[in-house]
């Protein structure tokens, strides 16, 4: 027994040291982020060119925007960069957040299948197709998670005037899920959802599933950065924090985002005003 | 079914390649729930065996409330665990929050109670045949109990199987404390939630190959060992 258990204990100690490095660990931020800019790549793009500039870790959770801002509100990040323009406001406005700038731009498109039950294929006006589906009774697979895309594609359903919760009956599906889990549903169910741009072009399971709508001003998606307010969480790494900031509204940063392509196509279009002051 | 061969075909060309990040994953994963059960082990064993051996007022309410915590959904353990560990929370300032410590927290209160029942059960079998044996010697309670749980060393493994099996397949916990983040607190089960966001289930498939072989290897080594200790001391 006992070569076993000492044999045991030494598999263990070396797990743990390969499992919690006890290394000193680089300097590290962790930031609150959107599935989008995780699941379409560009984090992974993106944040090594910064952590080669300046040797600082970037840890992404990545969660729907409005988790992300739940987490900047609980104090548990240093920096959030989501996309949802009237929440990232009031998250500044009540104090949890401070130095919102914008980042960079894409757009949603229109998922549907390809035998586009609702006729809504090669269209350019998102709010006239979503007539169309409710009319088609058609279904429509939503996230209803508080992502920035959910509150996008709730601000469409009404300026169609319609409320898909309460005429969707049997063809308005709330998944509550990711974009991801949401188009793999779309998928299977043959329906139509609303999907940004870049997480469409990086997802595979796609089936029958293609682009239907797409070109509309309206769908224009914009993300903001900002850093967790340090006067109300002293844990916040106001330092690091402001250098991921300024670097990705930096002309470096800006022009990293603009050279990420997925097959040929660029996915962001950075839009970030100089700095002022 | 083609999708299962894309699956097997994506193990295998894991396995194969000797991928920096897929190794970093499984140690991962291994250092979070071994270190998990090794604490549930230390609370569960002895709580299971003194929950075995000792006549109170109130006895059956324990047995029947560590078995049903058996039941714990995770997803709720992990909203619990955030919510404490949270700058926010009552520990935040210990900044475990999105950290393996986190992950292992969740997992010890998820595999205690499994390790705890199993082990009460197994204990009180034995105590029921030595129990007059332990009360004539006049053993102290916690001699007893250290005895018992020796003598019950190998069917104990079970119980202790039982809590690795559930905190090494777990997802709902650890996604939430651990945020899931690459390099960091990214395990077997968070990637495979996240590849399948990303619809590549044959990625996603694949890795749940690995981690299901990996489970057998745990489970295998512990038969194996224990049938090898049986046979050199009986």
């Amino acid at each position: 027994m006992r070569p076993l258990l000492r044999a045991a204990a030494i598999g263990w100690l070396l797990l743990s040291a390969a499992a919690f490095p006890a290394v000193a660990e680089p300097p590290f931020i962790t930031v609150a982020s959107t599935t989008s800019t995780e699941e379409s790549g560009l984090f992974g793009y993106l944040l090594p060119a910064f952590t080669k500039e300046t040797g600082i870790d970037v840890r992404v959770v990545a969660v729907g925007t409005g988790q992300a801002l739940k987490i900047g509100e609980r104090g548990d990040c240093d920096v959030v960069f989501v996309h949802d323009r009237p929440a990232e406001l009031a998250f500044v406005e009540h104090g949890f957040g401070i130095d919102r700038r914008e980042v960079m731009y894409n757009d949603f498109v229109l998922i549907g299948p390809a035998s586009d039950p609702a006729h809504v294929d090669g269209g350019t006006d998102i709010v006239a197709a979503l007539r169309k589906i409710a009319d088609a009774k058609a279904p429509f697979v939503a996230r209803g998670d508080d992502s920035g895309t959910s509150k996008a594609e709730l601000r469409f359903w009404k300026e169609a005037g319609l409320d898909p919760r309460t005429i969707g009956a049997g063809w308005y599906r709330d998944t509550g899920s990711g974009m991801g889990p949401t188009l793999n549903t779309a998928a299977a169910m043959e329906g139509y959802t609303l999907s940004d741009r870049g997480t469409w072009l990086n997802f595979k399971n796609r089936q029958n599933l293609k682009i239907v709508v797409q070109g509309d001003r309206r769908l224009l998606n914009q993300y903001g950065v900002m850093l967790v307010n340090p006067a109300r969480y002293p844990s916040v790494k106001q330092d690091l924090g402001y250098k991921f900031i300024n670097w990705l509204t930096s002309p470096t940063g800006q022009t990293t985002i603009a050279d990420f392509k997925i097959n040929g196509e660029q996915l962001f279009f950075p839009d970030a005003k100089p700095a002022t002051g | 079914m083609h999708g299962i061969a894309d699956a097997l075909v994506a193990a295998w060309q894991l396995i194969l390649s000797g991928n920096s990040t897929l190794l970093g994953i499984v140690f991962l994963s291994l250092g979070v729930s071994l270190t998990a059960v090794l604490f549930a082990s230390c609370i569960g064993l002895p709580l299971g065996a003194a929950l075995a051996t000792t006549r109170f007022p109130g006895r059956n309410a324990a047995v029947l409330t560590v078995n049903a915590l058996m039941g714990l959904p995770p997803v709720v353990v992990g909203l619990v665990v955030y919510l404490a560990l949270s700058r926010s929370g009552p520990l935040g300032s210990l900044g475990l929050l999105f950290t393996p410590g986190a992950m292992v927290i969740a997992q010890v209160v998820l595999a205690t109670p499994i390790v705890a029942a199993v082990a009460r059960q197994i204990v009180e079998d034995l105590w029921r045949e030595y129990a007059e044996l332990y009360l004539f010697d006049g053993v102290s309670r916690v001699r007893t109990i250290c005895s018992l749980l020796w003598l019950g060393r190998f069917s104990l493994t079970t119980a202790v199987l039982a809590g690795a099996g559930r905190a090494v397949a777990e997802v709902g916990a650890i996604l939430i404390v651990g945020g899931n983040i690459a390099g960091v607190t990214r395990t077997m089960t968070t990637a495979i939630a996240l590849e399948t966001s990303r619809g590549d289930l044959a990625l996603a498939l694949g890795l749940g190959i690995i981690l299901l072989a990996l489970i057998f290897l745990i489970n295998g080594t512990a038969h194996f060992a224990g049938r090898a200790v049986k046979r050199v001391a009986p």
